[in-house]
C-alpha cells in the first residue's frame, strides 16, 4: 500500500509511473478486499464498464440534437420536458434523471460546467472526458469562458452573449447547438454525424458539412 | 464546505488541454474504479450527497493533484470505512480480515442494466408552494458552512433573478449528513458576469446556478 508521503508528487513526471502504480495497487487492494467479503460481483463491474464503453455515449445525444433540428415539435418538447422527450428515444437512467436542453441561438451561446464536482448528462453523453472533471475547466468556465473556448478552437463574435450553466443541483444539461448552414437536405442520421460531444457541452460547435466529409 | 472542490473562478489551474480522441478510460484501474464506485453505491448505505462530501473532504493538495477516478476511490474508501464495510487494516493489508457489515443489496451482473436504466431520481414533493416565481429578483445568502453545500463561493451574496422554478428536490446540505431528504424547491438563478466578477468581467457573460430555496432571499 502506498504511503501518504508521496501523495503530492505526481505533477513531477519523474514520479508519474510510481504514482500511477500506487493508485493501481490501491484500487486492486480495494477490489480484492470487497471480492473476498462477497460485497461485490466482479462481473457486475465488467457489465458497467461495457455499458459505458459501448452502449451509452455521445451518439445518444447526437440523435437527440438531430431530431430537434428536424422536428420542431420535438424541439418544443425538449424545451418543455427534456427528460420525457429524451426518454422517448430510449435514453434514460443514471445521471440523466432530470434533463434540461438549452438551445444555442444566433444571439446566445450556452456552455455547461460543474464547478463543484463532475455533474454531466451520462444518459446522452456517456462518461465525461478528463478535462471536464479537472480543475482548469471547472475553475475557468465561469469566469473566462472565451479563454476556455479559445483552447477548443472556438472563437465567438465579441457581441455574442455567453450563458454558462453551473450544474450545482441534480439537473443535467445538454446544449442543442445551432444547425449548420446548408444542411436542409440531410436526413437525421447525416445530421447526427455533424454533432460532436463538445458541441453538446458548449465547448464546440456542430461540424459543417465540409468538416464532416 | 469551502474545500478544494469549490473551483469556480480560481486562478492558476493551467490550460484545459482537451485530448483529441480521448478514450473513455486511460488505464484498466480506472474501469475498476468506476465499477467499484457504482457497485458499492448500490449497497444503499449512503447517498450521492454523502459521497460527494466524502470526495470534497479530501485534503486540498490531494484533491487538486489526483485524477477524478482517484478522487472517487479515495472517497469510496472513506465511505466503506465509515459505514463499517471494510477497515483501514484491511485496506492496508489488501485482504479481508473480518466479516464486517452486510449491505442491504449486492449488485450482481444481471442487475446492472436495470439499475443503470433506473438511475436515482431525487425529485420529491415539497411541503409548501414555491416562495419565488420566474422573473423575481433574489439575492443568494452568504454562509460558510464546514458541512456540505451546493452554493458555490463565487455565487454567495450575489443579486440575480429567478429564471425558472425547476421542481422540488432532496436538499443535499442535510442529506449529505444523514439529516433526511427535507426536499426544497430548486430554482435556476441567473447572474450578470459583472455582479459576480466585478471590474473587468466579460460584458456578454451571464452565469446561472441551480439553487435550493433556502439559499435565496428576496431583494
Amino acid at each position: 500500500m502506498t504511503s501518504h508521503s508521496d501523495d503530492g508528487d505526481h505533477h513531477d513526471h519523474d514520479h508519474h509511473d510510481n504514482h500511477f502504480s500506487a493508485v493501481q495497487a490501491r484500487v486492486k487492494a480495494l477490489e480484492t478486499v470487497l471480492t473476498q467479503k462477497g460485497l461485490i460481483d466482479p462481473a457486475a463491474i465488467d457489465v458497467i464498464v461495457d455499458t459505458y464503453e459501448t452502449k451509452i455515449g455521445p451518439r445518444n445525444g447526437a440523435r437527440v440534437v438531430a431530431k430537434a433540428w428536424s422536428e420542431p415539435d420535438f424541439a418544443d418538447w425538449l424545451r418543455s420536458d427534456a427528460t420525457a422527450a429524451i426518454a422517448s428515444l430510449g435514453y434514460t437512467g443514471r445521471q440523466g434523471e432530470h434533463m434540461r436542453a438549452v438551445f444555442n441561438t444566433p444571439e446566445t451561446h450556452n456552455l455547461v460546467v460543474c464547478t463543484l464536482c463532475s455533474c454531466y448528462p451520462w444518459s446522452v453523453l456517456g462518461l465525461p472526458p478528463v478535462w471536464y472533471k479537472a480543475p482548469p475547466y471547472r475553475s475557468r468556465a465561469v469566469i473566462d469562458p472565451r479563454g476556455v473556448l479559445d483552447e477548443f478552437g472556438v472563437t465567438l463574435p465579441d457581441t455574442k452573449k455567453i450563458r454558462v450553466w453551473d450544474s450545482t443541483a441534480e439537473l443535467r444539461y445538454i446544449v442543442i447547438p445551432e444547425r449548420p448552414f446548408g444542411t436542409e437536405s440531410l436526413d437525421q442520421q447525416a445530421l447526427a454525424d455533424l454533432v460532436t460531444r463538445d458541441s453538446m457541452i458548449g465547448t464546440g460547435l456542430a461540424k459543417s458539412v465540409g468538416e464532416a466529409r | 464546505m469551502n474545500g478544494a472542490q469549490d473551483l469556480g473562478g480560481q486562478h492558476g489551474m493551467g490550460p484545459v488541454a482537451p485530448e483529441k480522441d480521448e478514450p473513455y478510460f486511460h488505464a484498466e484501474w480506472e474501469k475498476r474504479a468506476l465499477g467499484l464506485t457504482l457497485s458499492c453505491g448500490a449497497f444503499g448505505a449512503w447517498t450521492i450527497d454523502e459521497s460527494r462530501h466524502a470526495r470534497e473532504s479530501l485534503p486540498p493538495a490531494t484533491y487538486l493533484s489526483a485524477s477524478y477516478y482517484e478522487i472517487w476511490i479515495r472517497g469510496l474508501e472513506t465511505l466503506l470505512k465509515r459505514h463499517g464495510f471494510v477497515s483501514a487494516a484491511e485496506l492496508a493489508a489488501g485482504q479481508m480480515l473480518d466479516n464486517g457489515r452486510e449491505p442491504k443489496r449486492i449488485l450482481t451482473a444481471d442487475m446492472v442494466p436495470g439499475v443503470l436504466a433506473k438511475g436515482g431520481p431525487c425529485d420529491r414533493p415539497a411541503p409548501d408552494q414555491p416562495l419565488f416565481a420566474a422573473g423575481d429578483p433574489v439575492r443568494t445568502k452568504n454562509f460558510n458552512p464546514e458541512t456540505h453545500t451546493r452554493l458555490p463561493r463565487y455565487a454567495r451574496a450575489k443579486k440575480g433573478f429567478i429564471e425558472a422554478v425547476q421542481g422540488s428536490f432532496v436538499f443535499p446540505d442535510d442529506n449529505a449528513h444523514g439529516k433526511g431528504e427535507n426536499p426544497q424547491w430548486v430554482y435556476t438563478v441567473v447572474f450578470d458576469g459583472e455582479e459576480i466578477w466585478g471590474e473587468g468581467a466579460d460584458p456578454t457573460l451571464t452565469v446561472s446556478i441551480d439553487a435550493w430555496e433556502s439559499y435565496l432571499e428576496r431583494v
